[in-house]
C-alpha cells in the first residue's frame, strides 16, 4: 500500500471488538459434469472471499445473478462445504463442527430465505413452522414455546390468531414475516438472509425490510443480507461487500460506498437505481452484456470484459485490494493508480 | 404493526376432499361395498361355496342361484363372494407389504442421494427389469404355489415400482428450501424425513398403490388361472375363470361373474386412486 489513505469523514457505526463471523479465502467450485468418461469443467462459483461481520451489525452483499453471493450465504449455513477456506464464528471453527456443536452453530446461526412460497412447509400450520428450531433444540416446555411462537408472531406484525392458518392462506409478506419469526425463534445471533424481499411485491419490500430493521436494532442481531439490488440494501445495512464473478470487488461503510463508489462494477450498479431527480439523466447503462460464464471466467480482472475502463494491464493482472478510505476498499486497476495520482498532486 | 388478514375461514374442507370429485365417490362407494363382502363373506353368502349339488350341474341363473352353478352343481355367486374374499386379501395384502417396504426404501435412496441411493436403487431397478409375471411365476417355482407365496410375489413386483414413485417425489420434496431451511435451522434429518419429505412425498405413491391394488386382483388371478396361486380346496377368482374356460360355450356364468367381480375392482381402485390424487396434492386443499 503506498501513498496516502483518503479517510472517509463518517464513521461507520461496526462495533470494535472481534468478529462474531469471520469468512477467509472461501472457495466453492461445482463440477459441472460427472460423465462416465469424467471430465466436465470447474464452476467457480465462489472464488476467495473474505468478509467479516461484527456483532450487531448488517452487511450487504449485492451482485448480479450469478455473482455467487447465494452460494456464499448457503456456505456460511453449512448447507454446502467450500472447497477451501475458513469460516469462524464466535471463536469456532464452522467446518469442523459436527454433532452437539454443530446444532449449537445452527441455533445460533438463522436463515431467512428468497421465497417465502418455497421456504414454508405447505403442509404446516404457522404456528408448527415458526416453532421449528424451537422443537428442534427442544428449547423450553411446551408452554413456553407456545408462548413464544404467539409473541413472535406479533413481534414480526402478524396477528397472533395466524398461528393455526397454513401458508396458502397467507400472503407473500406474510409469509416471509413467518419465514423471519422461524428464524428469530431460537434466539439467534445472525441471521443469514438470502434476497429476503427480492421475491416481494415492492410495496411489501419496504415493510419487510423496515421489520428487519427493527428487529436488528431492537435484538441486535447481526445479518448478512444478500440482495442483487443495492438500493434495498442503502437504508439497512452498515457495510456494503460488492461481489462479482465470485469475488468481492469493493467493500466498505454504506455510506461511504453510496457517496464514493471506486468499482466501476459499483458505480454502474449505483447508476441503475432510478432516482427521482428531474436534472439528473437516466444515463445510458454502462453495463453491457451478460455476466460471464463463472465456468470460464475472464483472465486478469473478472470485470473487465465489461468495463467502461478497462486498460491493458486488466488483461494480464488480477487487482489486488486497495485502501481508500476507512474500511473501503476496492480491488481495480484503474481506481488505484487514480488514487496514487492524487496523493502525488497532493504531495507536491 | 399488524397486517389485515384476509377473512379465510381458519379450517377450509380438506377432509371432504376425495368426496368432492364424483369419480372419487363412486370409488369410494363402490370399494366400501366390495370391501364388506369380502369381509363378511360368511354372512352374506347364500350357500356353502363348497356344496355339490348334483341336480344343479351347470345349471343357469334362478332365484335362488342367481350366478348360476358350476360343473359341480356349487353356487357361483357363493363362490365368487368366497373366492373375492381371498383374492382381495392378497391383493390388498401384497400392496400394502411392498408399500410397508418400498416406501422407506425409495424415501431414504432419495433423500440421501449419492452412493446410498445407488446402494438401494441398483438392485431393485434390476427386479424392475425383469417381467413381471416372469418373475412371480420364477418365485412361485422356488417356493411352491399357494395364495401366500402369491401375495410375496406381487409385493415383490410391487415393492420396486413403489419405491421409485417414492424416490422421485422425495427427490422432488428434498430440493425444496423448505428442506434446507429446516436444515439451516437445526432440525435433525431424521425428523426432516418424518416432518418435512414423508408427508409431502407420500402422495403419489399412496394414489399409485391404490391403483396398483386394483392390478394385484388381476395379477393374483392370473397366477391362479396358471394353478400358481390359490391352492384347492380354497378358491380365488383365478381358480374360477381356469375351472370355466372349459364350459364357456355351455355355461357361460361361470366365467361371466368372476371377470366382471375382478373388473368391478380394478375400476372401483382406480376411481377411487384417481379422487386421492386430487386430495393429496395440498395445492389442491381450497379447491
Amino acid at each position: 500500500m503506498s501513498g496516502q489513505v483518503v479517510v472517509s469523514d463518517e464513521v461507520a457505526p461496526v462495533q470494535l471488538g472481534p468478529p462474531i463471523l469471520e469468512v477467509a479465502g472461501l472457495v466453492k467450485h461445482f463440477s459441472t459434469d460427472r460423465g462416465l468418461f469424467g471430465g466436465g469443467a470447474k464452476l467457480h462459483a465462489v472464488d476467495g472471499v473474505d468478509l467479516q461481520i461484527f456483532p450487531g451489525e448488517v452487511l450487504a452483499v449485492v451482485g448480479e445473478s450469478g455473482s455467487g453471493k447465494s452460494t456464499l450465504a448457503r456456505c456460511i449455513l453449512r448447507l454446502i462445504d467450500p472447497t477451501e477456506g475458513r469460516i469462524v464464528f464466535a471463536g469456532q471453527d464452522v467446518l469442523a463442527l459436527k454433532g452437539r456443536r454443530l446444532a449449537g452453530f445452527r441455533q445460533q446461526v438463522q436463515p431467512v430465505f428468497q421465497d417465502p412460497f418455497s421456504s414454508i412447509d405447505p403442509r404446516w400450520r404457522v404456528g408448527t413452522s415458526v416453532a421449528e428450531a424451537l422443537d428442534a433444540f427442544a428449547i423450553g416446555t411446551k408452554a413456553e414455546r407456545r408462548a413464544r411462537v404467539l409473541d413472535l408472531l406479533d413481534r414480526v406484525g402478524l396477528d397472533p390468531s395466524l398461528v393455526g392458518r397454513r401458508p396458502h392462506e397467507l400472503s407473500g409478506g406474510q409469509r416471509q414475516r413467518v419465514g423471519i419469526a422461524a428464524a428469530l425463534a431460537p434466539s439467534p445471533r445472525l441471521i443469514v438472509a438470502d434476497e429476503p424481499v427480492s421475491a416481494l411485491d415492492v410495496s411489501v419490500q419496504a415493510q419487510v425490510l423496515n421489520l428487519l430493521a427493527d428487529l436488528q436494532r431492537d435484538l441486535r442481531l447481526a445479518i448478512l443480507f444478500v440482495a442483487h439490488d443495492l438500493a434495498v440494501v442503502e437504508h439497512i445495512s452498515h457495510r456494503v461487500a460488492v461481489m462479482y464473478l465470485g469475488k468481492i470487488v469493493e467493500t466498505g461503510p454504506t455510506e461511504a460506498v453510496f457517496r464514493d463508489p471506486r468499482h466501476p462494477y459499483t458505480k454502474a450498479l449505483l447508476e441503475a437505481i432510478p432516482r427521482p431527480d428531474p436534472d439528473r439523466r437516466m444515463q445510458e447503462s454502462v453495463l453491457r452484456g451478460e455476466i460471464p460464464s463463472p465456468i470460464a471466467p475472464p483472465s486478469g480482472c473478472r470485470f473487465r470484459t465489461r468495463c467502461p475502463v478497462a486498460i491493458e494491464r486488466c488483461v494480464t493482472e488480477e487487482p489486488e485490494m486497495t485502501l481508500f478510505g476507512e474500511g473501503h476498499t476496492a480491488a481495480c486497476h484503474v481506481a488505484r493508480a487514480e488514487l496514487q495520482k492524487q496523493d502525488h498532486q497532493r504531495r507536491q | 404493526m399488524s397486517v389485515a388478514i384476509p377473512n379465510v375461514p381458519a379450517r377450509t374442507s380438506r377432509r371432504q376432499g376425495i368426496l368432492a370429485s364424483r369419480k372419487g365417490r363412486v370409488g369410494f362407494a363402490i370399494l366400501v361395498a366390495l370391501i364388506a363382502i369380502a369381509v363378511f363373506a360368511p354372512l352374506i353368502a347364500p350357500h356353502d361355496p363348497n356344496a355339490i349339488d348334483a341336480s344343479r350341474i351347470l345349471a343357469g341363473p334362478d332365484l335362488a342361484h342367481p350366478f348360476g352353478s358350476d360343473a359341480l352343481g356349487r353356487d357361483v355367486l357363493s363362490r365368487v363372494i368366497y373366492a373375492y374374499r381371498v383374492s382381495l386379501g392378497v391383493a390388498v395384502g401384497s400392496t400394502l407389504l411392498a408399500f410397508l417396504f418400498g416406501v422407506p426404501l425409495g424415501m431414504y435412496a432419495g433423500y440421501h442421494g449419492g452412493w446410498v441411493d445407488t446402494l438401494i436403487m441398483r438392485p431393485i431397478d434390476m427386479v424392475l427389469a425383469l417381467p413381471a409375471l416372469l418373475l412371480a411365476v420364477a418365485l412361485i417355482a422356488i417356493i411352491g404355489p399357494g395364495s401366500d407365496v402369491a401375495l410375496l410375489a406381487i409385493a415383490v413386483i410391487y415393492l420396486p415400482i413403489l419405491a421409485r414413485v417414492v424416490r422421485s417425489s422425495t427427490l422432488v420434496v428434498a430440493s425444496q428450501t423448505y428442506v434446507e431451511a429446516a436444515r439451516a435451522r437445526g432440525t435433525p434429518s431424521r425428523r426432516i424425513i418424518t416432518r418435512h419429505v414423508l408427508p409431502n412425498a407420500i402422495g403419489p405413491a399412496i394414489v399409485q398403490a391404490t391403483i396398483l391394488m386394483g392390478f394385484a386382483l388381476q395379477i393374483e388371478a392370473a397366477l391362479s388361472f396358471l394353478g400358481l396361486g390359490a391352492q384347492p380346496p380354497t378358491s380365488s377368482l383365478g381358480v374360477m375363470l381356469a375351472d370355466g374356460r372349459d364350459f364357456l360355450t355351455q355355461a357361460p356364468w361361470i366365467e361371466i361373474f368372476p371377470g366382471v367381480a375382478i373388473a368391478i375392482t380394478v375400476l372401483a381402485f382406480n376411481f377411487f386412486g384417481d379422487g386421492l390424487r386430487a386430495r393429496l396434492d395440498p395445492r389442491g386443499v381450497t379447491r
